[in-house]
């Protein structure tokens, strides 16, 4: 369903070009769990923005759901943005003026959905993780972990088929991070394709495959068969 | 992807009333434009009205009619045939009060005759006029009535006398009802003068006035010896000079006959100022327009560069880039519109001060300056805030969401 092929991405940093990405290729199919791991600088943010259309590559093609959306216009891309993928922050990035509800109501606004059916899809994702409630409450009433729920919904409300997470529990305790860390895990056995990036291993060995990353490229692609993540299904 | 207009209404409106520090600041520097610039006018305005107002109260919308043409060159067949001009009547006076352009006319005649009270006697100007020439000539009265409104043809035996003669002939004795004698009839004092009669030429406190039929029998005469036009504006001068050339021409058997003046001296002088003055009002109008445009806009490019955050959030929701330059610009719609409105008020008030504070001053701010500011404020409002609203939607939404 992914497949990026020769991705390069350079920045410009003074006179120097930087390779953020350099040669990358990679597929990832349908429902997959993939971590990707490595040191600040190593990449991994630019590769998941590069997933999540939030940048494009300098170089090479990306096709998701067979289309390449490396060559989509502006627009085309945020409709594909919308659509397709649900991003979850370190941070949260709730908006503080607006209630839980409204904030993950917001990507179906600018889906341009009628209000009536907003509302109804709003309260099952609400619902479905736990924060029914919690609609009416702004961000800084709720904990960590809530907001992390809060965002979660909001990135799962338009029904995506990837869900982009970003050092996802990075700004919370353990208990909240491991709440947090089985929701997604829950949603990708739902069917959703899961990608974290993380620089703690132990999120990052739960997944089923765990790319690290050097210096702009792939170093490795480890298919674990005895994951953490088996074992709590197990237990 | 459409994004519903309630929708834009309620994520703007929200944007506003989410940062009330932010909102309000902006709100001010938007309202302290449009006030300048409504205050200013007002005052340039009322600076301008009041110079007019008195240019006026000088009598520059007067014509002057008196019969007899003065030809500058060459000899008509009047002269030649030793021709007098024929006298201008009352009825030709009467004529020309049929122009909408006129506002009011005023017949007058001249002689000089003895005027008498009890044994105290002189010889005076008299001038026979009408209730007309008070407002004509903008004379004030300090004591009584002026002449009464009453037909042109009608005589009465009531005079209005200069505060001189009334000192004279009086003395520190009351003068209103007394019968005076002028020439052979009698006439009772209903007014005297006030002591700062504006006029040029005639001294008014030397002066008797009577109804100018009365005046008439007196100096035994049916003509008029001058008519006083008094034209509505400044621009209906010509238009009137030309009725009056034309009405006068028709009731004479096509002769022109008249002599029209008007003070194109003072006219031209008038103009220069008042043309001087106008491109002041228009260049405080301007300079206020300009302070405020760049308020505005300054206003306007801090307040998006605040809201990155939010922005790099909505496009990786997957909010098209026109999607929010719309979102912007409706927020920047609604504040510089509320901005506009309250700058509005306040400059109204402001000038309401400045009226209050100086009742001879006419300031109000002219409809085209209200407009004006009003428009530039939500076009400037509108303009700025779309270079930032363009670059924000450019804006990496990564760096814009990790705020680095």
């Amino acid at each position: 369903m992914i497949e990026l092929a020769e991705i390069h991405r350079d920045f410009l940093v003074g006179d120097q070009v930087v390779h953020a990405l350099d040669d990358v290729t990679l597929t990832i199919d349908s429902g997959e769990y993939v971590s990707i791991m490595g040191p600040s600088g190593s990449g991994k943010s630019t590769l998941l923005n590069l997933l999540g259309l939030l940048d494009r590559p300098t170089s090479g093609v990306y096709c998701l759901n067979g289309q390449d959306v490396t060559s989509l216009s502006d627009i085309e891309q945020a409709q594909v943005r919308n659509r397709e993928i649900g991003f979850v922050f370190q941070m949260f990035h709730l908006v503080p003026r607006l209630t839980a509800a409204e904030n993950v109501e917001l990507p179906l606004i600018l889906a341009g959905m009628l209000p009536e059916r907003r509302k109804t899809k709003v309260a099952v994702a609400l619902e479905d993780l736990g924060l029914a409630d919690r609609s009416h409450h702004k961000p800084d009433q709720l904990s960590g972990g809530q907001r992390q729920r809060v965002a979660i919904a909001r990135a799962t409300v338009t029904e995506p088929r990837v869900l982009l997470a970003d050092e996802p529990t990075g700004n919370l305790d353990h208990k909240s991070g491991t709440d947090v860390i089985r929701i997604l895990e829950q949603l990708n056995e739902r069917g959703i394709t899961l990608i974290m990036v993380t620089h703690d291993p132990e999120m990052g060995q739960r997944a089923r495959r765990q790319l690290r990353m050097m210096d702009g490229g792939l170093r490795s692609d480890v298919l674990s068969s005895d994951h953490i993540h088996h074992g709590n299904e197990a237990s | 992807m459409k994004l519903h207009s309630p929708d834009i209404a309620w994520f703007s409106w929200g944007a506003l009333r989410g940062y009330p520090t932010r909102t309000l600041l902006m709100l001010t520097a938007m309202a302290i434009g449009v006030s300048a610039v409504v205050v200013l006018t007002s005052l340039g305005e009322g600076a301008r009205l009041y110079v007019m107002d008195r240019f006026a109260s000088l009598g520059t919308n007067l014509i002057i009619v008196f019969p007899g043409r003065s030809e500058t060159a060459g000899i008509n067949p009047t002269t030649m045939m030793g021709e007098t001009p024929r006298d201008l009547t009352l009825n030709d006076a009467l004529a020309l009060t049929r122009s909408y352009k006129v506002r009011r006319i005023a017949p007058i005649n001249v002689g000089s005759a003895d005027v008498s009270y009890l044994s105290r006697s002189r010889e005076v100007v008299v001038l026979g006029t009408t209730h007309e020439m008070l407002a004509i000539r903008h004379w004030e009265l300090s004591q009584g009535k002026f002449l009464p409104a009453i037909d042109l043809d009608r005589a009465s035996s009531v005079a209005v006398i200069g505060s001189k003669i009334r000192d004279e002939l009086f003395g520190a004795e009351r003068a209103l009802g007394k019968w005076i004698r002028i020439g052979e009839s009698r006439f009772r004092v209903i007014g005297v003068m006030g002591s700062e009669g504006r006029s040029i030429g005639v001294d008014v406190q030397e002066t008797i006035m009577i109804p100018i039929a009365s005046a008439q029998q007196i100096f035994n005469t049916s003509s008029v010896f001058r008519i006083l036009v008094e034209a509505k504006t400044r621009e209906t001068i010509e238009p009137v000079k030309q009725f009056i050339i034309d009405t006068l021409q028709e009731r004479h058997q096509g002769k022109k006959d008249v002599t029209v003046i008007t003070q194109d001296a003072v006219l031209q002088t008038f103009d220069r100022i008042l043309g001087a003055l106008t491109y002041a009002v228009g260049g405080i109008a301007a300079i206020s327009l300009a302070v405020a445009g760049i308020l505005i806009m300054n206003v306007m490019l801090v307040a998006v560069s605040q809201r990155t955050a939010e922005i790099g959030l909505l496009k990786a929701l997957g909010a098209s880039p026109r999607q929010i330059i719309m979102l912007i610009l409706a927020e920047a719609f609604m504040l510089s519109s509320l901005g506009a409105i309250v700058g509005f008020l306040l400059g109204q008030l402001g000038s309401w001060s400045i009226r209050y504070a100086f009742p001879d001053l006419p300031a109000y701010a002219p409809a085209w300056a209200i407009i004006i500011a009003l428009a530039v404020a939500v076009i400037t409002g509108l303009l700025f805030s779309l270079m930032p609203a363009r670059r924000a939607a450019r804006l990496d939404p990564v760096l814009a969401l990790s705020g680095r």
